[in-house]
């Protein structure tokens, strides 16, 4: 938030120390300067003190033994002067903490922050984490936090997927301001639909999250904040290359007019026209593609009043172009003499969101949100067919208050959601329509020092899963000086939107298998699952330029229900509901240190044990390293008075030996695992003032890569062809460069 | 079930109707302390008097930010009862023993 001081101090002739002391208080709102008055004005550590007239102006009494001025009111921060005059004019500052919803915006302090405060088990990364990884997207922004591991999906697309608590994006909800947004169609490339550069801050929530915006999330939340136009910077630009092809623009224009409103243009296009082919297969090692990406938003903000709004809309239409490094579309498709596909993506978007807080009593607030989408994709796979057309309405209305006072807070809301899809997959049409309505309650305690807890439960009326209950809770105690323990324990539940959230499954010719259980949602039964969290936390002082915190956690996610994705038998792929229990078990151990702020070091140790409720048995998840390590090393230099300054930033990250499932059929060869392997990044930025910097990375610099990602490229069409079977990068190394320009 | 579920969902806005107004007062006052300790002590005794609704002090300025229902408390109430946990209020003054028994960093300099 912007915050400004303006201080004048005038003196008029002669000062005599003990003459009496006059002044005005002024405060400004919207470029206009109006008098503040009912503020209170005293002197410190004396009883000596007054309060403004209807002008602002006060007149005070000067005692023998302070200059120091303390003047407060509430909704500014209380400012302290010396005073050796005997006439002050001084502006004051609001507290500009309102808030659309529950989560607070960065400050600017550490790039991630894991808080102690908080009750849930948060990770905040701020705008400066996200520029750790210059490129491009959300889907890529975790590359330098161990919360989340980032995977690749398949052979083909170049899409990265990512997991949490060992289970991947579908689990997860993934909201923008609090609208849920990467899911159903959107959650195979979905996260690569949101530039970096818009995005203003994420929150990573593990485990059981709030009740507040859906039942869906099992493993964990992630909301990410965008740049808003009032608080945002009139006009940026980032230019982006990288070897591999790539290159990406970014403007963002933003301007604020008459008295509460600003209005923000967000630009950008990303294309990849060379084709590549380093390890000799025949095909495109990344696809050939091209985004435009279109956001405009509308902000009205009015502080005394405590209303904020926001208008914004959305335009997304994307391309990608893969397969054979030959491939034709005009002429090849739906041939068989060469491979390829197209990825066909429009998205429109629209929301509009109104808060409002009591400008008396700033606890209590009302939050409404309602949102629109459209996402329709085209695509085919060699001769697979696959299109996906969903309609998405969603809207939810929260109040928030105190029960006696702000140590009992509580939030109660409605949503509702509605969701239809049209989908085609090899000839056959599936349709759907979902619609749910819920209401939910949240109860936060805090004891205003070592105990906190939140309560939520939600009741949810679903056409398709019936009526339920979903209960989550979270708990906060601290023993010991930092020391923390966290416990949080909770449901959800989601439709498995098989095809989408499996697009994968047409890299390769297997058969789809459906076993139905006579549930609604392509005759399979809702997923249902519990979570249940540990998590202990413990801060080192060493000595004062060192600090260190040690953290541990271990969480479980019980599916009492799962439509398994089976791909153990080659040559096809099953979808069926479980008949005992698939569980999840997560173990994270992370050291992060800092040397004052200016060198940070963190390490991470990963252990996911996910076990398939299949048919042939209960099995370790493919493709999930069991064991996975992580590093980081961020180095800044002292801005200087010129406003330059160096950073750096070096990632590591060890993966551990994945289960394959070949889509081979050979008796002889067992499938076994793959190789575990390391992946170097590094990332180097110079900003020669605050207007304008550049920077230079690499990623995957021991350049390692899987050597024959696709099985059966010789013969695409036949039964053994499988680009789904990817466990490393691709390509290999990448250099990148590129520039931001903030005015 | 299905009944007591429907109750439910209309629970919610039958409390946001019954929410009233204009039963909340500001008020500011000096509160002698030093510390971060001090700041939970100070706001743990403002919170533990019925009525008051939300309370934050500070430290650099010792200035207690309050806001209560002026029908369930009267503002000396509120003075007195944080002079009880042994911090010097504007209007209210501590008792000898009380200020004995504070941590050591809140013993904050008194004047007379």
């Amino acid at each position: 938030m912007k915050k400004y001081i303006l201080i004048v101090c005038l003196s008029w002739g002669v000062v005599y120390s003990q003459d009496p002391l006059s002044g005005l208080l002024q405060y400004r709102q919207n470029n206009k300067i109006y008098p503040l008055s009912g503020a209170s004005v005293f002197w410190k550590n004396t009883t000596i003190g007054t309060v403004t007239d209807m002008e602002g102006i006060f007149q005070l009494e000067r005692p023998p033994a302070s200059d120091l001025l303390i003047i407060s009111y509430i909704g500014f921060k209380t400012d302290t002067l010396k005073i050796n005059t005997s006439f002050i004019s001084h502006q004051m500052t609001q507290n500009q903490e309102y808030e659309l919803d529950e989560f607070t915006v960065n400050q600017r302090r550490k790039a991630s922050q894991k808080s102690f405060i908080e009750t849930q088990n948060i990770r905040k990364l701020s705008s400066e984490e996200l520029l750790k990884a210059a490129c491009c997207n959300l889907s890529e922004s975790f590359e330098t936090n161990p919360a989340i591991d980032v995977n690749f999906a398949d052979a083909l697309t170049g899409t990265k997927q990512i997991k949490m608590l060992g289970l991947s994006s579908p689990y997860l909800l993934i909201s923008e301001e609090s609208i849920p947004m990467v899911r159903g169609a959107s959650q195979a490339y979905g996260l690569t639909f949101t530039p970096g550069t818009w995005v203003e801050s994420i929150q990573i929530s593990k485990g059981a999250g709030s009740v507040s915006n859906g039942f869906e999330s099992i493993a964990g939340q992630i909301n990410t904040e965008l740049k808003k136009p009032l608080t945002d910077i009139p006009f940026f630009l980032n230019l982006f290359a990288s070897i591999n092809g790539r290159y990406e623009m970014n403007t963002h224009f933003n301007l604020k007019f008459y008295d509460n409103w600003s209005a923000g243009l967000y630009v950008h296009g990303n294309k990849r026209t060379q084709k590549f082919d380093k390890n000799n297969d025949g095909f495109l090692d990344l696809p050939v593609s091209e985004q435009i990406n279109l956001m405009n938003r509308w902000q009205y903000t009015d502080l005394e009043n405590g209303w904020v709004s926001f208008l914004s809309w959305r335009y997304m239409n994307d391309e990608k172009l893969l397969g054979a490094l030959s491939y034709n579309s005009q002429k090849d498709k739906g041939m068989k003499n060469r491979w390829g596909s197209e990825i066909k993506t429009e998205r429109w978007d629209a929301s509009f969101k109104v808060g409002y807080v009591f400008p008396e009593i700033p606890y209590q607030s009302f939050g409404f949100q309602t949102a629109y989408s459209s996402h329709i994709q085209d695509s085919y796979y060699g001769l697979r067919a696959y299109d996906i057309n969903q309609q998405s309405f969603y809207t939810n209305l929260i109040f928030n208050s105190i029960i006696g006072n702000t140590l009992n807070k509580f939030k109660v809301g409605l949503n509702y959601s509605f969701d239809e899809y049209v989908e085609q997959v090899d000839g056959d049409l599936y349709n759907r329509s979902d619609w749910n309505v819920g209401s939910f309650f949240e109860f936060y305690h805090d004891n205003n020092d070592n105990f906190s807890w939140i309560a939520g439960i939600r009741v949810d009326f679903h056409n398709n899963f019936g009526s339920f209950l979903t209960p989550r809770i979270h708990v906060r105690y601290v023993p010991l000086e930092d020391f923390v323990i966290r416990l949080s324990a909770g449901g959800g539940r989601k439709a498995a939107n098989i095809f989408a959230e499996n697009q994968t499954l047409f890299a390769t010719n297997r058969a789809i298998n459906i076993q139905s259980s006579q549930g609604k949602i392509y005759g399979l039964n809702p997923e249902k699952a519990w979570n249940y969290g540990l998590g202990l936390s413990k801060s080192f002082y060493i000595s004062s330029p060192h600090k260190m915190t040690l953290s541990a956690d271990y969480y479980i996610t019980l599916f009492t229900d799962q439509v398994v994705v089976d791909w153990e038998v080659p040559r096809q792929i099953s979808f069926y509901n479980l008949e005992r229990q698939s569980s999840a078990k997560s173990f994270q151990l992370e050291l992060d240190y800092y040397y004052r702020n200016f060198l940070n070091f963190r390490v991470a140790f990963k252990n996911y044990d996910v076990q398939m409720d299949y048919k042939s048995g209960l099995m370790q998840k493919p493709l999930l390293a069991k064991n996975r390590f992580f590093a980081n090393l961020g180095w800044e230099s002292k801005i200087s008075p010129m406003d330059n300054q160096w950073r750096w930033d070096l990632t590591y990250h060890y993966l551990g030996a994945q289960r394959l499932v070949h889509n081979i059929l050979d008796l002889d060869h067992p499938r076994g695992f793959s190789p575990s392997y390391s992946l170097w990044n590094t990332q180097l930025t110079r900003s020669f003032s605050k207007k304008f910097e550049i920077y230079l990375g690499a990623e995957n610099i021991g350049n390692y890569r899987q050597l024959s990602p696709i099985i059966g490229s010789d013969d695409p069409f036949g039964e053994d062809f499988d680009a789904a079977q990817i466990y490393a990068p691709i390509f290999g190394g990448i250099v990148y460069s590129g520039l931001r320009l903030k005015i | 079930m299905k009944k007591t579920l429907f109750l439910l969902l209309a629970l919610p806005l039958g409390m946001v109707a019954q929410e009233k107004q204009k039963k909340n007062t500001k008020t500011q006052f000096t509160v002698h302390g030093n510390c971060e300790k001090c700041k939970k002590r100070i706001e743990k005794a403002a919170f533990s008097i019925k009525g008051v609704k939300w309370a934050d002090w500070d430290i650099s300025s010792n200035q207690i930010s309050l806001i209560y229902n002026p029908q369930k408390v009267d503002l000396k109430m509120i003075h007195m009862g944080i002079a009880a946990q042994g911090h010097n209020t504007t209007e209210a003054k501590v008792k000898e023993e009380d200020y004995d028994e504070l941590p050591k960093c809140c013993q904050y300099e008194r004047k007379e």
